[in-house]
């Protein structure tokens, strides 16, 4: 084929049955015009090297599996285009997490870390489900859509230095979701969960260097997210100033 | 020996089904503990790629009568009347528990929920989160799911085999893909949520993981698979990589239109009457066939084939950017169109899979101890055909279900002999061991795939014969001994996912073959059955299930009657 060309994929392998420490691997492969980075590791899978590991599902951008590292930046690899780069291409896994083998890392500390910021919807009272459903206007709804778009990719973990630094901060999805329930009409849990944010490893972790918002695929900017719940907390922390003091 | 853990309920599988099943149980038994196993974590599954929106009746001018009809014509009169009944009434309240949960719904100005227009469904009642229900669904589901302790998720564990003993299912055998270790997951119910199977066409929306594995372990049990041969075509897939473009571009206002720049379902009779561009899916994917056959198709240079455009165009930027920003962004990542400037270039693509393991209406299985809940089971609400924007909420309403009837029968069932379990599950972890890095001929995963894909696409495409379907039959069991030939590299027992697409590969195979089973057996066309040798629905002959089991000889086929009620089936016209 006349478009026909080929790349050299230099990919991390990793296998803690016999590798002391990540090593690199070159694939030089033929690549097709529209492909991903994607494609080209699920041709290495499938033609070359049937030993290479690495998660991907739903191939569309939305399922949050197939996170690496191409060329030292966190990307979402079935939505990056392989010809945005040159004849070398760099895929690593996600940097700040521990690797479990080649570029598939390790999720269960992320996972912990969602747990923490109570994402469900804490109710005043609950309420039977013959009371229907509650009312929002489009604008309550807008308070908090963007933050509700995360995929759990995880890209903006790799990014961010302060996790890279102090590995038991929240990080920037898990504030984002925290906030994203903070700010919904039909929740009644930012009381609890702001007094998780404002305890170390909290929002004020955060050096708002801005990388998260930078990297995320989906435009969550968790960094925003992150400097909301900031300011809540310093006013909700005001506030209860003031109404203690007016206790006394 | 193997790990042991025990629950009360083990589900298998954590999509919109797996997790609203989890919560039922524990919310009708806040003592009982729930093993939730998944071989993806929950928020990968598929279900997060559904797009359009979730089908209650909602509105004044909708009726409970009105869905129940809609959803038995457009099953072709091959739904279970009963299931329909309760499937509509249960939807609100499903919906409205969802809406409660969080789910960030789109809304009207007056704050109720917005429904949109969906094909076959005679009024607006599909609520819907602009194009990404299926997402925020299942992200409701899997962070409410967090707030109970007593449900126990085991991520990333990969279900090989059923443990089944004196006719009981007491657990299943699942591979710890992280460490390559057997476990025996054992409970005294076992719910399959593992969704479709769409991985055994090789033109498909579905997903990397759905391989229908959940049909193939209920199978290999000799649990009977039903309706298999009722596969839907999506008339809206990017050409090329299957990426689904939602039915909900038509129910805002998108035209279908062909080469001669005709909107072809108002010009022509393909069945859909006013219907046009909402009419149902399998009669929508067969027009567009029929135009490129007519030679209407428009062509593009290389591997694709011909398609079809779907004109978003008159809808404007700010309806696109407001209720359709996933197929913008689709459009313009996958397919380099721009929605608002250009036509999206479609053609039709395998979506779901109507048939599965056969479940009576509180998803029980024919085996005890087992039951199935979502696309994985047939509980027979979608019969030939199924109405977009059912399927999550059927995911909801059976899911709800199956967790209830598995707590409730979990505590009359008497204990089963364990060691019996274990062993059984000890000897998989040998199986699997003795697969790793194992050397037979010279074949690879990847060309028994591509083989099967070719034969199940000529086989059992949209439009059908005998002799295709029949050569699809003989071709997949000649297909076995290339699986068996296979020869795997990967020796390692960590995350080893060269052994799971082996694996898959035997689920997609055993899934085929029912799906080519029971298509050779139903000489008529009903619904997304479409057999040109026989072209007309047959209800004297073949108004009834099909059923497929694996016995020692092979495969055997059986059939059950279809579940009427207060509507007689009719000719289906729109
Ligand atoms: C692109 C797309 C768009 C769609 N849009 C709509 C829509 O708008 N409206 C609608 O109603 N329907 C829609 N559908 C259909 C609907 O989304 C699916 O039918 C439904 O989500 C299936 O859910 P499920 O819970 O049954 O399975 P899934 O969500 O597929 O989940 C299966 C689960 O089983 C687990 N699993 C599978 N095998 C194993 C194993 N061997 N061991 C352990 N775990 C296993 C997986 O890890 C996963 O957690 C769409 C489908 C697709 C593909
Ligand atoms: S905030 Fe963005 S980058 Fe971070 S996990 Fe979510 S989608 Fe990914
Ligand atoms: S494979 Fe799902 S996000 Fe890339």
């Amino acid at each position: 084929m006349a478009n026909q060309q080929t790349k050299t994929i230099v990919v991390t392998r990793f296998d803690p049955d016999v590798d002391e420490v990540p090593k690199t691997q070159e694939y030089e492969i033929p690549v097709e015009a529209d492909w991903k980075v994607l494609d080209a590791l699920n041709y290495i899978k499938d033609h070359v090297d049937p030993t290479l590991s690495h998660r991907w599902s739903c191939r569309m951008a939305v399922c949050g599996s197939c996170g690496m590292n191409v060329n030292g930046v966190p990307k979402l690899t079935c939505k990056q285009a392989l010809s945005d780069y040159g004849d070398r291409v760099e895929v690593q896994p996600l940097a700040n997490f521990p690797v479990v083998r080649d570029l598939v890392v390790e999720v269960d500390g992320f996972m912990e870390k969602f747990k923490k910021v109570k994402p469900w919807i804490i109710e005043a009272k609950e309420a039977a489900v013959t009371e229907g459903t509650n009312r929002q206007s489009h604008a309550e709804l807008m308070d908090f859509k963007q933050f509700s778009m995360c995929i759990n990719c995880m890209l903006c973990y790799s990014a961010c230095p302060v996790v890279s630094n102090e590995p038991d901060f929240l990080g920037p999805a898990a504030i984002a979701l925290g906030h994203r329930y903070n700010q919904d009409t039909r929740d009644h849990g930012s009381a609890e969960r702001n007094e998780i944010f404002r305890d170390d490893g909290g929002v004020f972790s955060c050096s708002y260097a801005n990388e998260c918002a930078e990297v995320c695929p989906k435009s969550v900017d968790p960094s925003g997210g992150i400097q909301q719940a900031k300011l809540n907390n310093v006013l909700d922390w005001a506030q209860g100033f003031v109404v203690r003091r007016g206790e006394n | 020996m193997v790990d042991v853990v025990r629950h009360d309920v083990v589900i298998v599988g954590g999509g919109g089904a797996g997790l609203r099943a989890a919560i039922a149980v524990v919310e009708a038994d806040p003592t009982a503990s729930v093993a939730l196993v998944s071989k993806v974590y929950p928020m990968r599954s598929h279900t997060v790629s559904a797009e359009g929106g979730a089908a209650a009746v909602a509105r004044a001018d909708d009726s409970l009568e009105m869905h129940g009809y809609d959803t038995v014509k457009g099953s072709d009169f091959l739904g279970d009347q009963d299931v329909i009944q309760y499937f509509v009434e249960e939807a609100p309240k499903e919906l409205s528990q969802l809406e409660r949960w969080g789910c960030p719904f789109s809304r009207n100005e007056d704050g109720t929920v917005s429904t949109r227009a969906f094909g076959g469904m005679t009024t607006k009642r599909t609520w819907y989160a602009t194009d990404k229900i299926g997402f925020h669904m299942l992200h409701a589901l899997f962070q409410t799911s967090m707030k109970y302790d007593n449900i126990v998720r085991l991520d990333e564990h990969f279900v090989t085999k059923l443990l089944v003993e004196d006719g009981q299912c007491g657990g299943v055998a699942a591979l710890d893909v992280r460490t390559g270790e057997m476990k025996a997951i054992l409970g005294r119910s076992v719910i399959l949520c593992t969704g479709g199977g769409g991985k055994v066409w090789p033109f498909t929306t579905n997903g990397n993981i759905k391989t229908g594995d959940g049909m193939a372990l209920a199978y290999r049990e000799g649990v009977p698979l039903k309706d298999m041969e009722f596969v839907q075509y999506h008339p809206t897939g990017l050409p090329g990589t299957g990426i689904l473009i939602t039915e909900a571009t038509r129910g805002e206002g998108g035209y279908l239109i062909n080469s001669e720049g005709e909107r072809f379902l108002t010009t022509r009779d393909y069945g859909v009457g006013t219907k046009a561009e909402l009419g149902p899916r399998d009669m929508i994917s067969r027009a567009i066939m029929l135009e490129v056959r007519a030679g209407r198709g428009i062509k593009v240079p290389g591997k694709v084939g011909e398609y079809a455009h779907l004109d978003l165009r008159h809808l404007g930027e700010e309806i696109i950017d407001s209720r359709l920003p996933f197929v913008r962004e689709l459009s313009r990542t996958y397919a380099n169109v721009d929605p608002v400037h250009e036509p999206i270039p479609i053609r039709p693509v395998l979506h779901y899979m109507m048939g599965g393991v056969d479940v009576d209406i509180d998803g029980k299985a024919n085996l005890d101890g087992l039951y199935a809940a979502g696309e994985t089971a047939c509980v027979s609400l979608n019969g030939a055909n199924r109405l977009g924007s059912n399927s999550l909420t059927e995911c909801l309403v059976f899911g709800a279900r199956a967790g209830q009837h598995a707590i409730a029968q979990s505590k009359d069932t008497s204990e089963i002999a364990e060691s019996k379990l274990v062993a059984q599950a000890d000897a998989e972890g040998g199986r699997i061991a003795d697969l790793r890095g194992k050397k037979a001929g010279s074949e690879t995963i990847s060309g028994v795939r591509e083989t099967l894909n070719d034969i199940m696409e000529e086989g059992t495409g949209v439009y059908r014969d005998q002799t295709r379907m029949a050569k699809a039959v003989t071709d997949l069991a000649a297909l076995r001994a290339r699986y068996d030939a296979i020869s795997l590299s990967d020796t390692s027992k960590v995350f080893n996912t060269e052994i799971l697409a082996m694996m898959e590969l035997r689920n997609l195979l055993d899934v085929a073959e029912t799906v080519a089973t029971g298509a050779v057996n139903r000489k008529e066309s009903r619904g997304a059955h479409a057999c040109e040798d026989f072209p007309d629905r047959d209800d004297e002959n073949y108004l009834h299930h099909s059923l497929v089991y694996r016995e020692e000889s092979g495969t055997r086929f059986d059939t059950k009657p279809v579940t009427l009620g207060k509507w007689e089936p009719v000719l289906r016209s729109y």
